[in-house]
């Protein structure tokens, strides 16, 4: 039961003219929390739309909780909350009037005070949506996507623009929709947002996954990782590079600031600490940084600018 | 997944269709009734026409009072004004602004979406023709005719005002939706013979007569006020209207 895939994308291609922004993407997203990062244009919304019936695939497959999201539409459309990324709303509506509206539709929908209460929508009162703050609207979409009690929630870029306190309050609710067994597709490009709420991260770049899994997995594979130590300066980096593995690098990047880049393990820093007490240099600070999934993800798709 | 029985646990379904429906429709009726722009059409202008024009002789009515001529008139601006040039704007909004997409994903079903619209278009044209028609009895207004026939021709053409501003608001931008909206209301306003007698068109009048508005006020006003049993010549240009608008739309309109 746990191991049913509730997203599994086979092979989609979907082109819009001349132009393929999805070219045999596969995508299978397991209970829990799945992240879809990737930069602009790379397919990821076309993905998500796909999933949850807006389009129909030009070929490949895709079903969600296992079923097939254009065909069997009626029977999946109340199990799935869905977050655009952006309007959805009369403009006319209020924040309270919408989501009343949305929990109607639904047999058992949360309670609509406590959902408004939980994600500071309190305090938009009369406020029509048009001129509800960027935040506001956010939070009020999100609150419609899970309001229905659905078993998976799709969320397209759900904190973009948000200001930190609002970004915290969505993952938090995120989290409990993922503690109370609620599944979740989400797309983002901020790196912190899929460290900290994803089990699963797919990379997608020019239409395809590049990469995936867990944030743990993805910041391990193969990149070399970094040691930073501060000490006097003018220390002589090619003897200290003598002592060191035969793939690392050794700089002094500023007077004083050395960086060792390589396998960054416990053998290594040993070496170095070692090498420092035999030049009578104290290391002040130092520290072994971790790859973070920016990194990865930088590696992975390069870092031009894409449009 | 797992039993557990938290807040947010799963516990999806959709409500009773016509518990969607219902809900749906007054979402839309309040939004109608809540804008400023869409009273304008639907209610100040019918009852200005109906007044001014009733109680100032600028236009030639022909015999008779001229309330009496002019009321089935601005029954007929006021589906008009309802069922095409609101509900073109209002939809072609809600497409441009994503509610329409959002509604998609939603248990809803497509066809329960326009039901509610359906509704929501014939609870305004109730209102409005309770409005209309008791400043028009204040007026001195002494209609006659078969009230089933004057239903029939309302909700024809209805059908027929419905499915052409489905048409536009589904294919065009919502600014171009909301410019041609406004501009055919108001064509059709001065030639549809809603308060300018046909007649006054010299040879154009026979293709005016064609128009939905015309049949429908034409229609209106051979029961109304001549007291005529049903005209069918007008109910079958409305019906064709209605079918091929109605047709037009349900193969044209595009969701986003």
């Amino acid at each position: 039961m746990r191991s049913e895939p509730v997203v599994q994308v086979r092979d989609l291609v979907k082109r819009y003219g001349t132009k393929t922004a999805v070219d045999g993407l596969d995508l299978v997203a397991r209970p829990g929390v799945t992240a879809v990062l990737g930069p602009n244009g790379a397919g990821k919304t076309t993905t998500i739309e796909t999933c949850e019936g807006y389009r129909r695939p030009d070929s490949g497959s895709v079903r969600v909780l296992g079923l097939d999201p254009v065909r069997q539409s009626a029977e999946l459309r109340p199990r799935v909350g869905v977050m655009l990324q952006s309007g959805g709303v009369y403009s006319g509506a209020r924040a309270d009037e919408m989501l009343r509206h949305v929990a109607k539709l639904h047999a058992h929908p949360l309670d609509v005070d406590a959902l408004i209460e939980r994600l500071g929508l309190g305090g938009c009162g009369r406020t029509s949506y048009r001129r509800l703050s960027g935040g506001q609207q956010q939070r009020l979409a999100l609150a419609m996507a899970v309001v229905g009690r659905p078993e998976l929630v799709f969320l397209d870029e759900p904190t973009a623009g948000l200001d930190p306190q609002a970004r915290r309050a969505t993952w938090d609710l995120v989290r409990d929709l993922r503690a109370d067994g609620v599944s979740a597709i989400l797309t983002t490009h901020y790196m912190e947002e899929a460290e900290q709420l994803a089990d699963d991260v797919a990379i997608v770049d020019a239409g395809r996954v590049i990469a995936q899994g867990s944030p743990e997995e993805l910041c391990k594979g193969g990149a070399e990782n970094t040691l930073r130590f501060t000490g006097r300066p003018g220390l002589d980096v090619g003897s200290l590079l003598k002592a060191l593995p035969a793939d690392s690098t050794a700089a002094e990047l500023t007077p004083g600031s050395y960086r060792v880049m390589g396998k960054v393990n416990p053998q290594l820093l040993a070496t170095v600490t070692s090498w420092c007490a035999q030049h009578g240099v104290m290391p002040d600070r130092i520290s072994v940084e971790r790859h973070t999934l920016e990194d990865v993800f930088l590696e992975l798709t390069g870092k031009e600018l894409r449009s | 997944m797992t039993t557990a029985t938290g807040t947010y646990s799963p516990r999806p379904g959709a409500a009773p269709l016509p518990r969607m429906i219902a809900a749906q429709a007054a979402l839309e009726t309040r939004m109608l009734l809540r804008n400023g722009e869409q009273l304008l059409l639907t209610v100040v202008i019918p009852t200005l026409l109906l007044v001014l024009f009733s109680s100032v002789d600028i236009v030639d009515t022909g015999s008779g009072r001229s309330v009496d001529f002019l009321a089935p008139g601005v029954l007929a601006l006021a589906v008009m004004s309802t069922a095409f040039t609101g509900q073109a704007i209002a939809t072609g909004f809600e497409r441009r602004y994503g509610v329409l997409k959002r509604l998609a994903a939603s248990p809803l079903p497509r066809w329960g979406l326009m039901t509610a619209k359906t509704a929501s278009v014939l609870v305004t044209e109730v209102l409005q023709v309770i409005l209309l028609t008791a400043i028009a009895f204040a007026l001195g207004w002494s209609p006659h005719g078969n009230p089933f026939a004057v239903l029939l021709l309302l909700v024809v053409g209805t059908a027929a005002f419905s499915g052409l501003g489905l048409l536009m608001a589904g294919t065009l931008k919502a600014e171009a939706t909301l410019a041609a909206a406004n501009l055919v209301f108001l064509l059709l306003l001065v030639g549809g013979g809603v308060i300018v007698p046909l007649d006054r068109f010299g040879g154009a009048e026979h293709a005016l007569a064609l128009l939905p508005v015309s049949a429908l006020s034409d229609g209106l006003r051979d029961v109304l006020q001549h007291g005529s049993g049903m005209p069918w010549a007008d109910l079958g240009i409305l019906a064709v209207w209605a079918a091929v608008a109605l047709g037009a739309a349900g193969r044209f309109f595009r969701w986003e």
